[in-house]
């Protein structure tokens, strides 16, 4: 069994396991009777695995299972469970052992809501008072005042996450853009990005063998540092066992926007000034959330995953296109008005451990298959900075003559500190790559392994392309006949 | 009439991008783009035969170097 980065992801990773099981056996029920079998299979007890008992950890169990199999409540992908959330207990600030109980009181002379107590020679925070301003953190001259806040509201940028009345986290649909670092980050598996595994096996299973309409994975490049104990070459082999008809790299998709966002940018950026990429859908929806007048500078090229889905469609009407990555916001892209005609359904790679697992495909065992189609330029999409060289390269190839002034930021936080300096107009750039995971897609909140040498490993995937760059990876192709415009101008 | 290339992963490795590029050559030379076109697919179902060329409803298998001859004996009488 491979190994997780967390009892979170092995968690959610063994529910949908069970329940593809039994969606392959006939035997998926959303009956109470079912819900409790499955959840005493997986919590057989008498010990808890990490919560204070069996059965609370059933009865999440237990709605986790629904979160999957029922149809999606709301429009947010993410979901908060609330009985998985442990209400952290938290108090921001908090005065340590390490206060001395000095004469200055400089905490209690900078509050500005008096609630520094000074008691037997030492501070405390009457946290009926406090406000979380941090003044007297930043003031004691002994570093005695802690920091700590909840994961999920520190995770969120944006300020999507609060608490309600009860401690428990809720989210504000209106701001999140669906980015999962809050799944990634709650220690609890309290936050979740519903799963449509269900969805996409039953797709497979209701195509007869690839007989009444093809079904096609499209998958994402930052597969490459995902499943070290097997080769690529194999991780596709067992794709194509699930029952998929074929596997297609989305970083073709990639080589087809680079060269179209090239154009793009040699076309209209005298009369934009500046432009951002819109390969990330939570970059993407985050400027169209709180920068509505500002999207005339967002580009307008599709991404890579609705190109390849595009593509494919035009050379197989019949086909069906699953999307395979490292994302949550994707599952949120594929809904949307202008693009929705692309892609069926979108899959996290711990959502397919748990589909090679509900088979019983062991990888190391499965023959080769292969994955080549696109550039190395299309591949390194998947990190941050590779669509900046990927553009740089069309620039190149292309002799457009403008001048391109290139910058990158990933993380939603650094994306909104260059955005906000962007609407003020003092950017010293001209195109902004705008990634809302740290370190790009590689980086993706349900991406199975965030380890410091993925990086190295995307380079080293993008180099074994057959094709040397975006222009010959995309040569067979009449893009002329595929649409690759956004429109964000519907109501979506 | 359509010819259709195989652009599939195992293909593409053999060559199909470069079939696609003698065939569209070809047609061009002997001025046959209004009855005869070349089409991409993903994957015709025939990895092992890579590079697989499907043409009127039969699938082929051809090399680089053997398209010019399958384009002579294969399409052009069912063209021409």
């Amino acid at each position: 069994m491979r190994k997780f980065e967390s009892n979170v992801q092995y968690i959610k990773y063994m529910v949908n396991k069970e329940l593809v099981k039994r969606l392959l056996s006939n035997t998926l029920s959303d009956s109470l009777e079912s819900l409790q079998d499955i959840s005493e299979k997986l919590i057989p007890g008498p010990k808890p695995m990490t919560r204070c008992c069996i059965y609370k950890e059933r009865h999440i169990i237990q709605e986790r299972a629904k979160l999957t199999m029922k149809p999606l409540e709301g429009d947010n992908v993410i979901k908060i469970l609330p009985e998985a959330c442990d209400e952290c207990p938290i108090d921001r600030f908090v005065v340590t052992e390490a206060c001395r109980g000095c004469l200055g009181h400089k905490c209690h002379e900078n509050c500005p809501k008096d609630a520094i107590i000074i008691m037997n020679h030492r501070a405390y925070i009457d946290q009926n008072k406090c406000i979380e301003c941090g003044r007297c953190k930043a003031v004691c001259p002994f570093n005695a005042i802690s920091e700590v806040q909840r994961p999920c509201i520190r995770s969120c940028a944006i300020n999507a996450i609060s608490m309600d009345e009860n401690r428990k986290a809720r989210i504000d649909d209106e701001k999140c853009v669906s980015c999962g670092a809050c799944v990634y980050n709650c220690p609890f598996g309290a936050i979740v990005d519903k799963s449509y595994v269900l969805d996409i096996m039953k797709l497979i299973k209701d195509s007869e063998n690839n007989t009444k309409y093809k079904v096609y994975a499209v998958v994402a490049p930052a597969i490459s540092s995902q499943f070290t104990d097997a080769k690529i070459n194999q991780v596709i082999g067992g794709i194509e066992k699930i029952g998929f008809y074929h596997a297609v790299e989305a970083a073709l998709g990639a080589d087809v926007v680079a060269y179209h966002e090239g154009h793009e940018f040699a076309e209209t950026i005298d009369e934009r000034k500046w432009m951002t990429t819109s390969c990330c859908p939570a970059f993407v929806s985050y400027m169209r959330k709180n920068y509505p007048d500002m999207m005339s500078h967002v580009s307008g090229t599709v991404s890579p995953m609705v190109a390849i889905a595009r593509i494919i469609k035009s050379t197989d009407p019949t086909a069906k296109v699953v999307f395979i990555g490292p994302c949550t916001a994707k599952k949120m892209e594929i809904k949307l008005e202008d693009i929705k005609d692309a892609v069926e359904y979108t899959m996290t790679f711990e959502e397919l451990q748990a589909i090679f697992d509900a088979m019983d495909i062991n990888l190391k065992e499965i023959p080769e298959s292969v994955l080549d189609n696109a550039s190395y330029y299309g591949r390194i999409f998947a990190r941050s900075g590779g669509v900046t060289d990927a553009v740089t390269q069309i620039i190149k190839l292309e002799g457009i003559d403008k001048p391109f002034k290139p910058t990158k930021y990933d993380g939603l936080a650094d994306c909104v500190k260059i955005i906000k300096v962007a609407s003020m107009g003092k950017l010293p750039f001209n195109f902004i790559e705008g990634m809302a995971c740290k370190g790009g897609c590689i980086g993706g909140a349900a991406s199975l392994s965030h380890g410091p040498k993925d990086l190295g490993e995307v380079d080293k995937y993008g180099k074994l392309s057959k094709e040397e760059n975006s222009l010959d990876a995309i040569r067979v192709f009449d893009l002329d006949s595929v649409n690759l415009e956004r429109d964000y101008g519907k109501n979506e | 009439m359509v010819i259709n290339v195989c652009i599939g992963s195992a293909c593409h490795l053999k060559g199909s991008y470069d079939i696609i590029k003698i065939f569209e050559k070809l047609i061009e030379e002997n001025k046959l783009s209004e009855k005869l076109s070349v089409k991409a697919s993903f994957c015709l179902g025939n990895c092992v035969g890579a590079v697989s060329v499907k043409f009127d409803d039969k699938v082929y298998s051809v090399q680089p170097d053997t398209a010019n001859e399958f384009f002579e004996s294969v399409v052009r009488e069912k063209v021409c």
